[in-house]
Parts: C-alpha cells; sequence; structure tokens
C-alpha cells in the first residue's frame, strides 16, 4: 500500500494549566494584581504534566497500541495526534487524512432524525455535497434504522442509538485512524457486525494508533506498543515484549476479566 | 462481504510546534477564517439547528419572538410617546426599528461570550476551525433578526412610511455589523472560555450602553453638547449606519468614518487577541 502518510512527534509536552476557583475569575484576577498578590497567584496555578518529552515515528503501516492506566495520558496523547490540544512544547507532524474515534456522540443531536443527523456529520467532516447520499446509505444500511431514520433519535432505543454512533463514526475512511478504547464497547450481538466493519476500517488504514486496556485487542491489531506512566514513556517496542513487560507490573487486569 | 466503508476523508497536513513565531501564529490563524469559511455549510445548518432547538415543541416557533418584540414595542411605543409627548407615528416607527435593531445587538455580544464553551464537546473531539462556531453565533442571530423584521414591517405598513431607494444605504451598515460581529465573537468567545465571569460584566456593560445609546430616545431630544458626545459612543454610530437610512433621516459622512474607526480598532484587538489564543482555546473551554 504505497503511502506517504506520516505522524512525527518530537520533544512534546503538554501542561495543563488546572484553572479553578479565583483562576477563573477576571475579577478575582484583577483585584489580586491590584493588591500585590498576582505573582503568589501564578505560582499557586495548578498545572498538570499531561505528557512529558514524548518522541514517536509512525510511517504507512505501522500500528501503534497505547496502554497505561487510568490518567497515563493515552487520551491526552490521541488528542494531540489528532491536532486538538496544540503542543506546549516539542512539535507534531501530521501527514495525511486523519480520523479521530474518541467521542462516540460527536456533534450527534438527539432531537434530529437519523437522517439528518447523517448530513450533519458529512458536514462536520467537511464532506463535498456529492458525496453526502453515499454517506447516508452506507450509515443507514449498517445502522438497520430502515423505518426509523426519519424519526428524530431521541425515541431511538438505546441500542439503535449506539448503532448509529458507531455507523457514523466508521463511514468516514481516514490513511490516519486514531481510536480510543470506548469503541470496543458495545451489545454482543452489534458487536460481531461492528467488529467485521472495524476491521476494515483499521486494515483500510495506513497508520493506526489504539488506545486501549484490553490487551488482546492491542496484541491482534498493534504491532508495536507505547507504554505510557504519569505522561511519561516507560517502554516502546513490538508489542509482545512490551506487554509481557507491562501485564508483569498490572497482574489482574480489571477489564480483562469483564471480557 | 461488501465494502461498508465508502467515504474516504479529505486529505489533510499539520505542521505544530510549540514556540511558534508571530508570523506562523497569524498564518494559523488566518488558516482558521479560510478553513472555517470553507465549512460555511456546517455553519449555517448548525446556525438554524440552534434556533430548532430553542424553539421545539412549540407551535409557533421562532415567531415568539416577533409576537414578544411586537408586543414589547407597542407597550413601550404608547408610553414613551407620551412621556416624551412625540406624536406616535413619529415616534412608534422609530422605537420599532431600534428595539429590533438593539435586540440584535444586544444578543449578539452576549452570545458571543459562549460561542466557544458551547461547543465544548466537539471542540475536544476533533480539530475543527473556531471561526465556525463564529459564524454559527452570527447566523443565529441574523435569523432571530430576520424574524424580527416582521414588526418593523407592520409598523412601518400602519404609519404608512415606505422605504425608499437611498434605505438601501442600510446594506452596507448590516454588512459591517456581520464583520464586526465575527470579530467580536472571537475576542469575547476566546476571552470568556479563560475568564468565567466575563459574560455577566459584559451584560451589564449592554444594559448601560441601551440607556445612553438613543434606543428609546430620540438623539433630536439633546441639547446641542449632549448630541456632540455621542460620536463617543460607538453604539451610536454603528446603529445610525443602519438606522438613518431606513427612517430616511440621512446619514453623515462622519457617522460613517466613526464607525469605521470603532470597526478598524475592534478588528485589530480581537485579531492581536486571536492569534495568541487560537492554540489555547481547547484548553479554556
Amino acid at each position: 500500500m504505497p503511502s506517504d502518510a506520516l505522524i512525527e512527534v518530537k520533544n512534546l509536552s503538554v501542561l495543563f494549566p488546572l484553572y479553578h476557583g479565583s483562576s477563573r475569575s477576571l475579577k478575582k484576577m484583577v483585584v489580586a494584581a491590584a493588591s500585590g498578590r498576582l505573582a503568589q497567584d501564578q505560582q499557586q496555578r495548578v498545572v498538570v504534566r499531561a505528557l512529558t518529552d514524548i518522541n514517536v515515528r509512525l510511517n504507512s503501516g505501522d500500528r501503534l497500541g497505547l496502554v497505561g492506566s487510568n490518567g497515563a495520558g493515552k487520551t491526552t496523547l490521541l488528542r494531540v495526534l489528532a491536532g486538538i490540544y496544540e503542543p506546549v512544547l516539542g512539535s507534531l507532524r501530521v501527514r495525511g487524512s486523519l480520523n479521530a474515534l474518541l467521542d462516540p456522540n460527536l456533534g450527534m443531536n438527539m432531537e434530529l432524525t437519523g437522517r439528518e443527523n447523517i448530513l450533519l456529520r458529512g458536514l462536520y467532516n467537511g464532506l463535498p455535497r456529492s458525496a453526502l447520499p453515499r454517506l447516508e446509505e452506507d450509515v443507514a444500511e449498517f445502522a438497520e434504522l430502515s423505518d426509523f431514520l426519519d424519526l428524530p433519535v431521541r425515541i431511538y432505543s438505546a441500542g439503535m442509538v449506539v448503532r448509529l454512533g458507531f455507523a457514523l463514526a466508521t463511514a468516514i475512511k481516514p490513511q490516519i485512524l486514531l481510536m480510543d478504547e470506548w469503541f470496543l464497547a458495545g451489545d454482543a450481538v452489534f458487536m460481531e457486525k461492528a467488529r467485521v466493519r472495524l476491521e476494515e476500517m483499521v486494515r483500510g488504514a495506513d497508520i493506526l494508533v489504539l488506545s486501549s486496556h484490553q490487551n488482546d485487542i492491542i496484541r491482534q491489531w498493534c504491532s508495536r506498543v507505547l507504554w505510557l506512566d504519569q505522561g511519561n514513556v516507560v517502554a516502546e517496542g513490538p508489542s509482545e515484549e512490551v506487554l509481557h513487560r507491562y501485564m508483569g507490573t498490572v497482574p489482574h487486569h480489571p477489564v480483562e476479566a469483564l471480557v | 462481504m461488501s465494502s461498508a466503508v465508502t467515504t474516504i476523508a479529505p486529505p489533510a497536513e499539520l505542521n505544530l510546534l510549540a514556540d511558534m513565531t508571530m508570523a506562523t501564529r497569524n498564518r494559523w490563524a488566518m488558516a482558521d477564517l479560510a478553513g472555517g469559511t470553507r465549512l460555511w455549510r456546517l455553519a449555517w445548518a448548525l446556525g438554524w439547528l440552534d434556533i430548532r432547538l430553542r424553539y421545539r415543541g412549540s407551535m409557533l416557533g421562532p415567531f415568539w419572538l416577533t409576537i414578544s418584540t411586537g408586543v414589547m414595542v407597542a407597550a413601550l411605543g404608547v408610553l414613551y410617546s407620551t412621556l416624551f409627548k412625540i406624536e406616535l407615528r413619529d415616534y412608534l416607527p422609530f422605537l420599532a426599528l431600534s428595539q429590533v435593531l438593539w435586540g440584535f445587538l444586544a444578543a449578539l455580544v452576549s452570545e458571543a461570550c459562549t460561542v466557544f464553551t458551547d461547543a465544548e464537546g466537539v471542540i475536544r473531539s476533533v480539530r475543527m476551525p473556531f471561526f465556525v462556531f463564529s459564524m454559527r453565533g452570527l447566523i443565529r442571530n441574523a435569523i432571530v433578526l430576520g424574524h424580527n423584521i416582521l414588526v418593523i414591517v407592520v409598523v412601518f405598513g400602519v404609519f404608512r412610511m415606505w422605504p425608499n431607494v437611498s434605505s438601501l444605504m442600510a446594506l452596507p451598515g448590516l454588512l459591517l455589523w456581520a464583520v464586526d460581529a465575527l470579530a467580536l465573537t472571537l475576542l469575547l468567545g476566546g476571552f470568556c472560555a479563560r475568564f468565567r465571569d466575563i459574560q455577566p460584566i459584559v451584560n451589564s456593560i449592554m444594559q448601560i450602553a441601551f440607556f445612553v445609546t438613543p434606543v428609546i430616545w430620540k438623539p433630536s431630544q439633546l441639547s446641542a453638547s449632549g448630541i456632540a458626545h455621542l460620536a463617543f459612543n460607538p453604539f451610536y454610530d454603528l446603529l445610525e449606519i443602519v438606522r438613518g437610512p431606513i427612517l430616511g433621516s440621512g446619514l453623515e459622512v462622519s457617522t460613517w468614518l466613526g464607525a469605521g474607526i470603532y470597526s478598524v480598532i475592534l478588528w485589530a484587538i480581537s485579531w492581536a487577541f486571536f492569534v495568541r489564543a487560537r492554540g489555547r482555546i481547547a484548553f479554556w473551554v
């Protein structure tokens, strides 16, 4: 598959200023400045180091899994790669069309009908008008909404909403696919069909970055693994090697037990 | 197994550095505006969606706005024409027009504060030009204005006041309003995402502006020195470039000049802010 898709992350750090209490208030900042307390205030500002000095280079064909406990920075890294959080230190280069599956209900509106939601998603993705009928047909067919397509999503069953959200998210084929673990949740009957569609999308992507707690999924789909802990890279390398070490520190993972 | 995934994402390229020079930041801000403009159909759809959701389940929909504006204009018109001792037929068309235009301005300024925080979910899950949300705010308020125009039409019709050709001079004024509105949403949207107590402050300022600007009172009721001071009120010049031509009271060059200067200042401040803040807004919302 000849392609020039590329992700290059160099010395990247992301710091989150935690705005809370008085730092959210202009009035209090001004009063503090006037009374000479601003310097103290700035020192008191809590900053969370979400990611520290990350270096990753992915070329076409690479499949990277992100592992780590909750709060390790997996989702933040995905958001950085998607260009949502711009780097505070270091640099990011991404070449190729990109789709980040981060929010299952991105832009989905309960008051709109299924069909209107599909069209809205097409607009969110900046698709040309000519691509919309194909998108609509594809999503409607997969989500099996039939008669419900022209009714508001509000009256859908929970399963139908999940199917529609999933179908929408997986309808647009990118060169670079970023995926958060929520994606692998869903009811069992739907899962098999979803898995087929998802695998097709993953195979079609030149670069995959997948964040998951489920090690067997990482093993199945990823050739490399990046292990994050509190925003730092603990290890990076071939899946088996890194997963072996990672499993050593996390003896019985609760999520695995559920699956 | 048929090919289920058929739609291809449009190509893209991203090159972000932490320590960007001012020129680079400027280029990104320009790219944001250009990218947002390309997504105008999305902004349009979202603007309409906001209106639909606000009035869902009500039979009259957005025309509730028209009715409430109409009732308010009628009540204020009768009251103030008595208080000010002005003929109703002189006063009511002026009031209807002023009130509708001011309603647009006030709502726009207030809602400018939340254009980004309202879109928090989208901003945090996909990279999208922030300008889209600015356009959405403008379009939403323009739709409301469109509904309220009915009040003006009815009042003008009752008093048989028909606009003439020179009323078309209001169009460039409305265009300037749209341009200024976009600048204001970029500025206030970002600033209010960072400092959450700005919106109440902004609303108080607009309340004061309402009383010191000739909206329910006429500039001619002022003394000569009062009229001279009006030039310092940006809202007066901006209101007058649209209101003057429609009322047929003419338009002075100095009014347009003032409106132009205030607009340039607004854009300069907004742009300086947006160029610096654009990359941080995702952290703030």
